[in-house]
């Protein structure tokens, strides 16, 4: 396909007084992995319910695959693969007897792309296991089969990783990465920082608003005002409280066992020692930091 | 076939038989309910427990308990000797009913004044009831008797025949078995409470689990989902009937006059009602527990107000109009018609008409329901 993939124009979605998606815009291309970043309930939902015409856009509209994602619906989800945050997927019913039910729902009756997808998922071995008594990362493995089987050019995850640990979301992502490189384009949303840096491009949504829409690369240089420190101190509630507003520092933040602190560009690591020392704050060190899209994502959230 | 349709259906069966609470609802329930009510629910009385207080221990007032004996409905459980024997095993329930029979009876017989007294228990009204006309008729025709053989005895051998007799037929029951009135009615309750309390379960949970959004984005209409989900109460509930009708016919002797095609057919009338009712409800309830209070909420009335355990005619009116609104009321009039009286179509028409109007309209508003949610 030539255009892009998704095409939201003013995209909006009312709930009464609600708005939960508040004119957004943006273009997905072809074999992208996109993802959506936001606290819960901030409208990423309801995005991707809107562009798969499960909810009718309240304002604006979206183009999927060419097709119009509220009238044309049919041509749609025909095309387009759809991982609720529960994984939708038969407790009573084997693995196997999952896969064949929604394939046959898709109008796949051959066995071979059955086995095929189970293949795909890393399930081969438990198709006759009832999916009630699986982990929570092999039901997640299943859910994506089931919304791959009909082997969709669009893939829509929603919270795809939720309650899921860490090695599985790992496995997770790796197969993400192999559909992308096969050409399918991938809409995830999540709200784990560390999953957004794997995406190409990552929105950032709060309160229905899509606040950037960027490589990490890019959201971190441009919308980080300066340059991230990390200050080691054993009086981390001090700093919290002392910092803010000293000198040239900007923002202070708790980081696990540190304080996370950003400056000036160019401010060097003296000038910020000096600083500190002027508060009376003893630093065990001062190191210059790796900007994170939490760091992005909690500048926008101080906004 | 259309292999979405087809798909539906078959993970529908495969979900029934996993689930031991739905196969018993659809494999057990229906024959213990018919044997529960062929046997327990039976309005028969007979062997009504009587204190006998025989004062004139003659020839004459044994002829008279023999006469209460032939009769099926009285077993003579207890010979007292005192008004307050009786009262006490009326009040303890041991006997429900008590036979007075004064010092001078045979004398008094003579005179042609003889009376005995009948004390009966009414605190269950349809052993009161019975016992009462029961014992009733059994003093008449024991007077009848009594006056034929006097006459015989004075040499009047003729002309003393009661002047007015009523012969009684009865039709279709001769016997008159409840059994016979039940059975129909246990067909009519299953096919009715099982569509109705499965189909709005089996949909909500589909919803409780976030299964339902998945099938939406998928190329399924709305009419496939609904008919596949369907189609296997319809199956297996007029399996059921099939067996209740075998049943009953076995066990209690029920008589299947009418054509089994015929019957069938007119099942799946009411089926259409109660699928009706389970998918309607399904779009109101949110949780199974919701979807099954929504549907006894219906079966209530229909266990009442139907005419499947007390009969139509003794409701007050606006009970009998309220009865009008009940699906279930028009088929048991048709299935105990076709059982019993072997009836064809055109004999049922006033029930058939009003069956149908009824299960399209709430067919229709379900399905319209139905296809909202979706969107």
């Amino acid at each position: 396909m030539a255009g892009p993939v998704i095409v939201a124009d003013n995209l909006t979605r009312r709930f009464g007084d609600f708005v939960a998606v508040d004119h957004i815009s943006f273009a997905v291309q072809p074999g992208e992995v996109v993802g959506y970043l936001g606290p819960n309930g901030c409208g990423k939902t309801t995005t991707i319910r809107m562009l798969l015409g499960l909810l009718q856009p309240s304002d604006g509209q979206a183009v999927v695959m060419g097709y119009d994602a509220f009238h044309q619906t049919e041509e749609v989800r025909a095309r387009a693969g759809y991982m609720s945050q529960k994984f939708a997927i038969y407790d009573d019913l084997t693995v196997l007897e999952n896969l064949v039910f929604y394939g046959g729902v898709y109008g796949i009756n051959d066995r071979e792309r059955i086995e095929e997808t189970l293949g795909l998922v890393g399930l081969v071995g438990h198709e006759h296991e009832l999916t009630g008594g699986l982990s929570a990362g092999w039901r997640q493995r299943l859910a994506l089969g089931i919304a791959l089987v009909h082997k969709p050019q669009l893939l829509f995850l929603d919270e795809p990783t939720s309650g899921v640990d860490p090695t599985a979301r790992r496995i997770f992502w790796e197969l993400i990465y192999e559909l992308a490189a096969q050409g399918v384009t991938v809409f995830v949303t999540t709200h784990y920082m560390d999953e957004a840096e794997y995406c190409e491009r990552v929105g950032i949504m709060r309160a229905g608003k899509l606040l950037a829409l960027d490589t990490p690369a890019a959201l971190k240089s441009k919308i980080l005002p300066g340059d991230v420190w990390d200050i080691h101190t054993d009086q981390l509630l001090a700093g919290l409280d002392l910092l803010p507003g000293l000198g040239s520092i900007m923002r202070v933040g708790l980081s696990g066992d540190h304080l996370r602190v950003i400056c000036p560009r160019g401010l060097g690591k003296r000038e910020l020692e000096k600083v500190i020392a002027s508060a009376g704050l003893q630093a065990t060190a001062v190191e210059a930091g790796e900007p994170t899209l939490e760091d992005v994502f909690l500048s926008f959230a101080k906004d | 076939m259309n292999s979405r349709l087809f798909s539906i259906i078959r993970k529908e069966f495969i979900q029934i038989l996993r689930d031991p609470r739905t196969l018993m609802m659809i494999l057990f329930i229906p024959v213990m309910q018919l044997f529960l009510l062929g046997y327990a629910a039976t309005t028969d009385v007979k062997n009504v427990p009587l204190a006998v207080w025989d004062q004139s221990r003659s020839p004459e007032s044994r002829k008279l308990l023999d006469a209460f004996r032939a009769a099926d409905y009285f077993r003579i459980a207890y010979d007292v000797g005192s008004e307050d024997d009786i009262r006490e095993l009326i009040e303890s329930s041991d006997a429900r009913a008590g036979l007075i029979i004064p010092p001078d009876y045979s004398q008094r017989l003579l005179d042609g004044d003889a009376q005995v007294a009948m004390v009966l228990d009414g605190s269950d009204s349809t052993v009161g009831a019975t016992a009462l006309s029961t014992a009733r008729l059994i003093g008449q025709s024991h007077a009848a008797k009594l006056m034929q053989e006097q006459a015989a005895r004075l040499g009047r051998s003729a002309g003393v025949e009661p002047p007015l007799e009523v012969r009684t037929q009865v039709w279709y029951n001769p016997d008159l078995v409840s059994a016979y009135f039940m059975i129909p009615g246990v067909i009519g309750m299953i096919l009715f409470a099982i569509t109705s309390i499965l189909t709005a379960t089996t949909i909500v949970r589909e919803r409780e689990r976030g299964t339902i959004e998945q099938l939406i984005v998928t190329p399924i209409r709305s009419w496939e989902l609904v008919v596949g989900k369907l189609m296997p109460y319809v199956i297996l509930s007029l399996f059921d009937t099939l067996v209740v009708l075998a049943l009953g016919n076995l066990c209690f002797g029920v008589p299947v006059r009418g054509n089994l095609g015929l019957i069938i057919t007119l099942s799946g009338l009411l089926l259409l009602s109660g699928l009706g009712i389970g998918l309607f409800a399904s779009t109101i309830a949110n949780t199974q527990q919701e979807a099954m209070l929504t549907t006894w909420m219906t079966l209530l009335p229909a266990i009442f107000l139907s005419g499947f355990l007390f009969p139509l005619e003794a409701m007050p009116a606006v009970l009998r109009w309220v009865s009008y609104l009940i699906p279930l009321r028009y088929y048991l009039v048709i299935i105990r018609s076709l059982m019993l009286k072997g009836v064809g179509a055109a004999a049922l028409k006033s029930e058939i008409i009003p069956l149908a109007v009824f299960g399209i309209g709430i067919m229709t508003a379900a399905a319209l329901r139905f296809r909202k949610r979706l969107d």
